[in-house]
């Protein structure tokens, strides 16, 4: 079965912002259909009964209290800025109102 | 003996005495650099005038009479994944070159707190992601045992530099096995301490839920040294484990395994794995049944879906963690031209930036969350982790240590594998039931094989938070293996 | 591009609306949620952020215990289940005022679960079933610089401000309100309204929407009348206000209406409402549907609510707004009407406040929902953005009952406090508006105004004391409003030598 096509994987490269050639979508299909057909074995033993663990260890309600500590200055924040105007982050144009 | 011969505590005892000064020390190191990097490319960043200096703040101290730490002034090499407010932090990636952090990790913290003096910044896979430190943007590091291989991953910089006598300690983080591994190739002691029991504040994550950062050293009590110098609880991590590290000082000089159960993991073994490091291995439970162990197979099937699920989790995780370098706020920005939206300059900015293993292993992760496939893929790993628990928990109830290989070849020769990614990941095949069940896990070095003369590793595993054990045993079969072989494994520094 | 709208009434005959509200809320914690930066409004660009809300590599979030105390208290408050554990979970998504390209949020496991609100439309109760409450995190704000409007189309970049990224977020989700019929505005607007007050009560939140620490996103679909099947809802979002949020519905109601009477299909997707027109306008369709790959957070482990620490916080909650309204509506002697009327106008709080600052009830209602309420109206804002505070009432209302002032005077009082020329006191005596009860200058003016009207004051004098109501009313005049009014009646009528 072929789990990804060159089609999934242009999607999966829009999803993650990855601008990729067409070779490389080409070269990534075969590749990432190979992994997923080793990795999709972790369903034969994936029974109803097993919680799943989403962390190695089982720790709780670790919280810090409300306090305030000191931040960055703007110079520091700003640092490693590709672009600055104003002490804000200079972006490129924003295209959708919000996802 | 020149200095760069010393261990850790030797250097530490020499310096806190005043029979050696940190400058001299660092300077030792420094040139040791100078005479073989050309060669090894273990480091990204080096800047000795910043060593000397912090040498020189070590000498001051002990001038001044303050008490100094069992390893103050002794140099270390810091994994360039750890962020550092001095010097650059790049994660082996393009993405984040020339960056630097307007804060210190946690780690970084502590080697500062103890003296350590940072030499700079150790090469690694980019992002941690690999097991050959061939996918770091700044070109591969080289093994000192033989230069055309690998020197493991993802924390190649830091096993090299360690093998090649340019540093007699490192940091390194283990995801998959990216400490044990590049020990075991390159003939050194890493261990991946208990999950939560060394702070991920400042480590560049990879895979949140199995980073370690753990310590690498050319003995075990060395290596135990600086697991307790960086470890313990940090508040600025949830995950961390709130409770005193465990003694492991205490276990490395203790080095006995009297009367100690000993379970060898039955599934690692067989096809795939190189007939050398077999031998080493069944020698090495020979010598801990020699030793008084009490030697037992232990099964845990469900290790053989450990490489699977973490191949799963861990790039999931990974696209997440990755997403942060966008080119908005620091790193690379690629074709912000004034006509390009935000959006596009992500993607240019981002297929420029990462590298091959760091792109696919963002879009299977990608693809394992996505609706429809997380069930599937995501959602079932998960379970295989519940699993792999339960067979750890269900063998220490027999056992007090498991052993395996650490990795069934020793080093393969650079560009063997850099094109196929399945097998790559099998370098990573004994230490991943670890870093899934989050217990403690050394390799010690145990031979060399006969095939190609490189070294072997011996994976000694323990449970959450006896990480003491593994020290113990460890410094056992390093007592023994010297006494057989007249020294350490690496007796010297190689001539590179 | 122009909608068409379907009047109300008309539209109303034909559909029957289902509601749904989601509404956000900005916790008044000291600290972020996952780190140490103030939550102060209005600080200079990036001054509060570190490496955790800048999401600078290496960073990771720990969670503020008093965020997530604050989240079970709303949860209790909304009669919610309290989970006995879950986990934050992340929400993928690239946005540049998202510093790390994903949400901390929650997903499948929210904090608080299957509560309720019971509101006051009309005089009857509606309640409104609350799905979820959950805790998450608020974005950065972005600026659009270049372009002809300013705003995001047609924009050449954007700067960003990573503040508010982090604050603590309170998102509260209903479950879907069908059967408010007509009256679907007015039950969206009195949830959010009665929401509000409980939020207040709880001290949570200081809950202003004008500064965006309170958002409501409101859903709404329609079905023909007759039909049980739902229709296609649409998000109207950027609704920063009550009376907002009342306008978004009646106004998405019109606009549903019309299309489908039409015979056209109502696309779901995310609508803007704009204040200026009360209309809703279409946010970007999307190319593709969304896929938040949301996972467990792992950055963050697992919340198990301690039973003990749930059932002390439950205990300890204080008085809610509809307990306290009817407690107050009792003290205060009030018609149900006059509560309903007071809700309404969002004057409660207010009036209370009066009442605490030392005004008796019946004054703080009547300048409340008289004087105020119309100068509120006049300025198309509400009560509560009028520049004048209860004390400042409870005051004006001293100095009425001390005689100081009458009702006349004390209206030009509050209109001087809200032209901003300072306290009740200080416009009292810039303007000279004390009473003026001194006989001598009242006499004076009495003698002006019997003289300019011999024919009313014969008519008194010949026993037609009704007669003396035009002559105060010309002293007032004459005295423009300062006299008082008993006083100059009484001269009046001790001058024509008249005795009642």
């Amino acid at each position: 079965m072929s789990a990804i096509t060159r089609d999934e994987v242009a999607h999966l490269a829009r999803l993650s912002r990855l601008a990729l050639a067409d070779e490389e979508l080409d070269h990534f299909a075969a590749q990432l259909d190979q992994i997923v057909g080793a990795v999709a074995r972790v369903a034969e033993v994936a029974a109803d009964d097993i919680p799943p663990s989403s962390h190695a260890l089982p720790l709780t309600n670790v919280f810090r209290p409300d306090e305030v500590r000191p931040s960055l200055t703007p110079q520091q924040a700003l640092s490693g800025a590709p672009a600055v105007e104003d002490d804000r982050f200079r972006v490129p144009r924003i295209l959708g109102e919000e996802a | 003996m020149s200095l760069i011969h010393r261990t850790a505590a030797e250097l530490g005892r020499l310096i806190a005495t005043g029979e050696a000064s940190a400058v001299e020390v660092a300077q030792a190191h420094l040139d040791r650099i100078a005479e073989v990097e050309p060669k090894v490319h273990a480091f990204l960043h080096v800047d000795p005038d910043a060593v000397l200096a912090q040498a020189r703040a070590v000498d001051g101290r002990r001038a001044a009479g303050e008490p100094l730490g069992p390893l103050a002034g002794v140099p270390i090499a810091h994994k360039d994944v750890f962020t550092t407010a001095d010097m650059p932090t790049t994660a082996g990636s393009k993405i984040l070159e020339g960056w630097r952090p307007p804060y210190d990790a946690t780690v970084t913290r502590r080697l500062r707190e103890a003296g350590l003096v940072i030499l700079g910044k150790t090469n690694l896979d980019e992002f941690a992601m690999g097991s050959s430190t061939e996918n770091s943007a700044y070109g591969p590091t080289h093994n000192p045992w033989d230069l055309t291989r690998i020197p493991g991953g993802s924390s190649g910089g830091a096993s090299a530099s360690v093998a090649a006598y340019e540093a007699p300690l490192s940091t390194g983080t283990d995801t998959g096995g990216s400490i044990r591994q590049p020990a075991a190739v390159t003939g050194i002691v890493g261990m991946k301490p208990t999950y939560g029991g060394s702070s991920r504040y400042g480590l560049i994550a990879f895979a949140s839920s199995l980073d370690t950062p753990g310590p690498f050293a050319r003995n075990v009590l060395d290596a135990a040294l600086l697991h307790e110098a960086f470890s313990g609880h940090d508040p600025m991590d949830s995950t961390s484990i709130a409770q005193p590290v465990p003694p492991v000082v205490e276990a490395a000089r203790q080095a006995s395994v009297e009367g100690l159960r000993v379970g060898v993991v039955k599934e690692f073994g067989g096809d795939g794995y190189q007939p050398g490091v077999l031998a080493r291995f069944q020698e090495a439970v020979d010598l801990l049944e020699s030793l008084g162990a009490k030697v037992v197979e232990v099964s845990c099937p469900s290790f053989a879906y450990a490489l699977p699920a973490y191949y799963l989790i861990a790039p999931s995780e990974c696209s997440s963690n990755l997403a942060r370098f966008d080119a908005m706020r620091y790193g690379l920005r690629v074709g912000d031209d004034g006509t390009r939206s935000a959006e596009e300059v992500m993607a240019l900015t981002r297929a420029a930036g990462f590298g091959p293993e760091v792109k696919r292993r963002i879009m299977l992760g990608t693809y394992a969350l996505s609706s429809g496939y997380y069930d599937a893929y995501y959602g079932s790993a998960q379970k295989v982790r519940t699993l792999i628990s339960r067979d750890f928990d269900a063998a220490f109830h027999q056992v007090d240590v498991l052993v395996s290989p650490t990795t069934p070849t020793t080093a393969f020769p650079i560009g063997e594998r850099a094109d196929d990614p399945m097998a790559m990941y099998l370098a990573d095949l004994c230490t991943i039931p670890s870093n899934l069940a989050g217990n403690a896990a050394i390799s010690v070095p145990c031979g060399l094989a006969d095939e190609d003369g490189l070294p072997v590793g011996l994976q000694i595993m323990a449970p959450v938070l006896g990480d003491d054990r593994c020290y113990r045993v460890g410094a056992a079969v390093e007592k023994a293996f010297e006494d057989r072989w007249g020294g350490p494994l690496l007796k010297e520094a190689p001539a590179l | 591009m122009t909608e068409t709208l379907m009047p109300y009434d008309e539209a109303l005959a034909q559909f029957e609306p289902v509601l749904g509200l989601e509404t956000h809320v900005e916790l008044g914690t000291a600290s972020k949620m996952f780190c140490g930066c103030p939550t102060t409004f209005g600080a200079p660009p990036n001054t509060h952020v570190c490496p955790v809300c800048l999401a600078l590599p290496g960073s990771l979030p720990t969670a503020n215990e008093t965020a997530i105390e604050s989240t079970i208290r709303i949860g209790l408050a909304l009669n919610c289940s309290i989970a006995g554990w879950c986990r934050f979970a992340r929400k993928n998504y690239f946005y540049p005022d998202m510093p790390k390209n994903y949400q901390i949020s929650q997903y499948d496991e929210p904090l608080c679960f299957d509560g309720y609100l019971d509101v006051e439309v009309d005089g009857k109760t509606v309640r409104i079933e609350i799905e979820r409450v959950h805790l998450e995190e608020d974005t950065g704000k972005s600026t659009h610089v270049g372009g002809a409007t300013g705003r995001i189309q047609g924009a050449d970049y954007s700067i960003v401000d990573y503040n508010r990224a982090g604050i603590p977020l309170v998102e509260i989700v209903t479950k879907p309100i069908p059967g408010t019929d007509r009256l679907a505005p007015e039950v969206a607007r009195a949830y959010a309204t009665e929401l509000r007050e409980v939020m207040r009560s709880l001290g949570v939140s200081d809950v202003r929407m004008e500064e965006g620490s309170m958002r409501c996103d409101v859903n709404v679909s329609l079905m023909p009348r007759g039909s049980s099947e739902w229709g296609t809802r649409t998000e109207t979002k950027n609704v920063n206000s009550l009376r907002s949020v009342e306008r978004s519905v009646r106004s998405e109601i019109e606009r549903q209406a019309a299309i489908l009477a039409d015979g056209g299909r109502i696309i779901q997707e995310t609508r803007h409402f704009h204040e200026d027109t009360g209309l809703t306008t279409s946010g970007r369709s999307k190319e593709e549907a969304q896929d938040y790959r949301y996972f467990p957070e792992p950055d963050l482990v697992p919340i198990e609510p301690d039973p003990a620490w749930v059932a002390r916080l439950k205990a300890e909650l204080p008085e809610l707004p509809s307990v306290r309204r009817r407690r107050l509506q009792a003290e205060w002697g009030v018609s149900d009407l006059d509560m309903a009327a007071m809700h309404n106008a969002d004057a409660f709080g207010l009036v209370e406040a009066t009442v605490a600052a030392g005004a008796p009830a019946a004054d703080a209602r009547k300048w409340w929902m008289g004087e105020l309420a119309r100068r509120a109206n006049e300025a198309g804002t509400s009560l509560a953005e009028l520049p004048i505070t209860p004390a400042q009432i409870a005051r004006v209302t001293e100095l009425v009952a001390s005689g100081a002032l009458n009702d006349k005077l004390a209206r030009q009082v509050l209109e001087g406090v809200l032209a901003g020329e300072g306290s009740p006191d200080d416009v009292v005596a810039a303007r000279g508006l004390q009473i003026v009860n001194d006989d001598g200058e009242l006499s004076t003016i009495i003698d002006q105004v019997i003289a300019a009207n011999t024919d009313a004051a014969d008519k008194i004098r010949g026993g037609k004391i009704a007669a003396v109501g035009a002559l105060v009313g010309g002293v007032m005049k004459a005295s423009r409003g300062k006299a008082d009014a008993g006083r100059a009646r009484q001269l009046i009528l001790d001058k024509l030598g008249v005795t009642e």
